[in-house]
């Protein structure tokens, strides 16, 4: 007898957009002539578009409240996914909006380009609903691979192909450690299943743990802080945002961000957690060191993408302190943090794709920002806002963030982790000031650099994007409600 | 006027304000920078004029905080806009009423370019002070504490003078050092509390050993603020560097931010750690107030010799408060208002003269009593009243600190008069070198005395410290409901017989305080 199993499909349409989509426009484009031609531009807003589509689709489904559980339980869905994917879908919408104008300004302008950002998402998406190790790994690659290629795109300049040399290597060896980590959980477990897995950890951790399991979480510990660049697995970050072309880096400052960290925190929060006693120390280590080194690492750079990554891996401390708190106000924390970041680094990364040079070379340094506050009075505040918010200075979107991590900590008593995160969060507010200060105290200088700001490349989506980014700063203390209540229910979801 | 939300409406009209001068920018010619002066000068007037209807309507028998405004802000983590005013806030928010509409004044003809942003700035700056000295909820009061910072910031770092993007970087990040250790604390009270509400936190009482630690977190801030030594070392980079006005407001009302936390924060909250630090606070008061009085007799520049001289009246207010009773604690508000008014005087004073000759340096002064007399007699008023002599308002502050000190510890008063002696040194010595004396230098000799727009500014000044220094009981009758408040519940937490009983203690704060909330401390952050 031969029995037919048909998963529920439902789940996966949104990816199903998003695949089905990637390969038309990669068909298309391969049955065109010639190469490059400027419609990559509409190319790209039809990706966008089908990432609207699929997020449409998303929310009319709106299976919030329930749990969904699909593929022979290999993927799932609960508050917490769900609202990840939403986070993740916009995001991607948003990141592709303001990359476009750019990609044409920097002679990028291969079809092969939408269709791979729409793969990496559906990567992205795969990773947070996985239920299952072997799926995470498909997740995890397919996101990877995507974002490596991406990397490397700008195939004329060597720094681009040497950062993407650097995240590809970096990246097998984090996926080494993660094969080898799962490897040992199914061989200690006897499934790949998180469900499966939790369990099997409940009845363990009667009898005692076994040093196999604890060292394959150790191992997939490592591996998932590579993709969210916590220390001391972050050397990828400053040199990928640097080299890579700037577009690029904001998408792999984006959403890869938000896909990881959410996945780190289902995993430490469903399957692990009855080992929160041993992993916590480790987490809270990590996120002291990622607090720490982007803090000061930042202090002396003046290339302005890897003052953006140092930044990036403190900020990631952060929320990784929202894990090590181990209790529903972390994973508020977690959620809270991760959406207003993503708005936040949009809004920063799109300020600087806007501003162009002589020849249409993006900014590179810090002091190609000087006095733009004269020159581009909106852009700059716009800039200045998301600056003020990454240190978290109130009333922006950026403080409520830090609170809420700060207060999971607190009510976990990890005071000595909340005393060292008030003191870096000052220590890094020195070079988000001395961004706020290039533009708005210093003077426009004489003799420009080549990529000096001074044109502002904006399209409809763009400016559409940002000002949404900047209000959504500005204005969150006025209605912070939505996100927060969006954040509770994602708590509730994991039986805690 | 029952119904509307008066003081939310005061609160927020700067801010208006500031939002109709950024959309009206155009390009930042001469027309927008008129019409932003306008506005700004408009807007902080009918501001005024609301918390002078709001002192009107004031009653001062009761300690409860009027004029209160509650909103939904955020239901799921138990946070509302929650504010209100009581005769510890009202003398602060009339300070800050009064004194932004004169920094814009003051500002008029010396501020030249991005005028717009100037004068917003200065709104979004009137909104966060007023907002912060009202506000009933922790997070709300945070959030209007360090929204300070940005505007200060900018005014700093913009308009400044040449050491500008030092001063201005030391400031922020001083400040916001201390202030984020008052975040912790806040998040601890939270938990405690079981919400952000501040007169629930007022009445719950700590443990002993936790109070240390929230009273030195809330001492983070509120000493960096005030500024106490050692913690002062910011207050002369950005007094000196910021532009006139910035620096008047900074004297006038930034500096009294942390002398008003420790009076509504840290002596009703933590009696029991404030009596324990008592000691140190008024070292660290007396070292202020001798030590920067010797530091500013050596100044050569005008403007950090008063800022050096604020340091050390602020010195008296710490120690005011920290005597805990009636005399100690009303001198010291008063210190605060009347210091705030003149320093902000003073600051005028040295700006009225840079904008003729763009120095501050005192060697090149001397002899404008020749040809500015009426600047002169100003200068002397604000001069004698910073010394506290009888008849003004610095002598009612002082007089009442010393009295309530006294108290307490003759030692501390007796070091503190030394500082009023050395205060009279360097205020005089300045005075005697830039207004008389021969007029030697060439640039002087053409000054003109002040227009009719300095003396508009300097009125009101002129009539609060002559006022207050001669009639200072509206003042003292404002806030004496509110500050004996405090006392009795600072004396009922120390008081030995009615502390070991907590349940009894409990009662009689109930039964005291009850007209504020209806329900029990200690269960949760319900409001009626």
């Amino acid at each position: 007898m031969i029995r037919f199993y048909a998963p529920d499909f439902e789940l996966i349409i949104p990816e199903l957009i998003l695949v089905i989509s990637a390969l038309c426009l990669l068909i298309g484009g391969m049955l065109r002539e010639k190469r490059r031609f400027p419609e990559v531009r509409s190319y790209g807003q039809i990706a966008i578009i089908s990432l609207i589509i699929s997020l449409f689709v998303l929310i009319i489904q709106d299976t919030s409240g329930a749990q969904w559980v699909t593929f022979e339980g290999q993927l799932m869905q609960d508050d917490l996914i769900y609202f990840a994917k939403i986070l993740i879908l916009a995001g991607a919408a948003a990141v592709l909006a303001i990359l476009l104008p750019s990609m044409v300004a920097e002679q990028m302008e291969f079809f092969e380009f939408p269709p791979l950002v729409l793969l990496a998402t559906v990567g992205m998406l795969l990773m947070v609903e996985a239920n299952d190790f072997m799926v995470l790994f498909v997740g995890l690659e397919m996101q990877g691979l995507c974002l490596y290629i991406l990397a490397a795109l700008n195939r004329t300049q060597v720094m681009s192909s040497e950062a993407a040399l650097k995240y590809f290597i970096l990246g097998a060896f984090s996926t080494c450690m993660y094969l080898f980590g799962s490897s040992l959980i199914y061989g200690f477990s006897g499934s790949t299943n998180f469900e499966v897995l939790e369990s099997v950890i409940r009845m363990e951790s009667i009898n005692g743990l076994s040093i196999g399991l604890f060292l394959g979480l150790i191992f997939t510990i490592a591996a998932l802080s590579f993709k969210v660049s916590a220390v001391p697995f972050h050397m990828w970050t400053p040199d990928v945002y640097q080299g890579c072309p700037t577009p690029i880096t904001a998408f792999i400052a984006a959403t890869p961000k938000v896909a990881a960290m959410i996945i780190f925190l289902r995993l430490m929060m469903t399957s692990f957690l009855q080992l929160y006693g041993e992993w916590q120390s480790v987490i809270v280590f990590i996120s002291f060191a990622s607090m720490t080194l982007g803090a000061f690492a930042a202090l002396n750079q003046s290339d302005i993408k890897r003052l953006l990554a140092y930044s990036a891996i403190g900020q990631m401390g952060y929320v990784l302190m929202g894990i090590a708190a181990g209790n529903d106000e972390g994973i508020q924390a977690v959620f809270i943090y991760l959406a207003i970041y993503l708005v936040m680094i949009i809004g920063t990364f799109g300020c600087l794709l806007c501003l162009r040079g002589k020849g249409h070379t993006g900014v590179q340094n810090i002091e190609d920002l000087s006095g733009i506050s004269t020159l581009h009075p909106k852009v700059a505040l716009m800039l200045a806002i998301f600056m003020f918010s990454l240190a978290g200075v109130p009333p922006l979107a950026g403080f409520f963030a830090k609170l809420y991590v700060l207060k999971a900590a607190i009510s976990a008593g990890l005071f000595g982790l909340a005393i060292l995160a008030v003191l870096t969060s000052v220590v890094a507010a020195y070079y988000y000031l001395k961004i706020v200060k290039v533009m708005y105290f210093d003077e426009i200088p004489e003799f420009p650099e080549v990529s000096y700001g001074q044109t502002i490349m904006l399209s409809r989506e763009m400016k559409i994007v940002l000002n949404l980014c900047a209000a959504i700063v500005l204005l969150f203390f006025i209605f912070p409600n939505p996100l927060l209540d969006m954040a509770q229910r994602a708590a509730l979801a994991l039986p805690i | 006027m029952d119904t509307m939300p008066l003081l939310s409406i005061t609160i927020f009209l700067p801010l208006l304000g500031a939002l109709a001068i950024l959309l009206n920018r155009g390009n930042g010619g001469l027309a927008s920078a008129q019409n932003a002066r306008w506005v700004a000068l408009w807007t902080s007037f009918f501001t005024l004029g609301l918390v002078l209807i709001l002192w009107k309507t004031y009653n001062s028998e009761t300690s409860d905080f009027q004029f209160q405004d509650k909103f939904q802000w955020i239901p799921l983590l138990n946070v509302g806009y929650h504010v209100g005013l009581d005769g510890i806030s009202l003398p602060f928010v009339l300070l800050s009423a009064l004194l932004i509409p004169l920094c814009v004044l003051a500002s008029w003809t010396s501020i030249r370019d991005r005028v717009a942003e100037y004068m917003a700035t200065f709104l979004v700056l009137e909104t966060m002070l007023i907002g912060m000295f009202s506000a009933l909820d922790f997070i709300l009061f945070y959030l209007f504490f360090e929204g300070v910072l940005i505007p200060m910031f900018l005014i700093i770092g913009i308009w400044g003078g040449p050491n500008r993007i030092y001063a201005a970087f030391k400031f922020f990040l001083y400040t916001f050092l201390g202030s984020v250790f008052m975040l912790l604390a806040i998040l601890y009270i939270y938990f405690e509390v079981g919400g952000s509400n501040i007169p629930l936190a007022l009445t719950t009482s700590f443990e002993p050993h936790i109070q240390t630690w929230l009273w030195l977190a809330f001492f983070a801030s509120f000493a960096v603020k005030v500024p106490m030594f050692p913690f002062h070392t910011w207050l002369p980079d950005a007094h000196v560097e910021a532009p006139t006005a910035g620096s008047v407001i900074l004297a006038g009302i930034l500096l009294k931010m942390g002398g008003y936390g420790f009076i509504r924060f840290s002596l009703p909250m933590f009696p029991e750690a404030s009596a324990y630090f008592t000691p140190f606070i008024f070292s660290l008061s007396i070292i202020a107030i001798i030590y920067t009085s010797l530091v500013a007799l050596v100044q050569e520049d005008m403007k950090k010799l008063i800022a050096y001289s604020s340091v050390a009246h602020m010195g008296f207010v710490t120690l005011g408060i920290f005597t805990v009773d009636a005399q100690g604690l009303q001198g010291a508000v008063t210190q605060m208002v009347s210091h705030g008014l003149i320093s902000s005087a003073l600051f005028l004073c040295v700006g009225v003269v840079y904008d003729r000759i763009h120095s501050r340096e005192i060697r090149d002064y001397g002899g404008l009593v020749y040809r500015m007399p009426r600047y002169a007699t100003l200068f002397m008023l604000f001069i004698l009243a910073s010394i506290g002599l009888p008849g003004t308002s610095g002598f009612i502050g002082e007089i009442l600190v010393l009295v309530g000190t006294y108290q307490v510890s003759t030692w501390a008063t007796s070091l503190a008069s030394i500082g009023m002696v050395l205060g009279a040194a360097y205020s005089l010595w300045l005075y005697r070198r830039v207004v008389f004396g021969a007029m030697l230098h060439p640039r002087l000799f053409s000054i003109s005395d002040l227009n009719w727009r300095e003396h508009l500014v300097f009125m009101p000044l002129v009539a609060g410290i002559l006022i207050l220094g001669v009639y200072p009981m509206p003042l003292l009758n404002l806030m004496d409901a509110s500050i004996s408040h405090v006392i009795d519940q600072y004396n009922l937490a120390m008081d030995p017989e009615v502390g070991e009983n907590t349940d009894q203690k409990k009662f009689l704060e109930i039964a005291l305080y009850s007209s504020d909330f209806k329900a029990c401390p200690r269960e949760g952050g319900e409001e009626p």
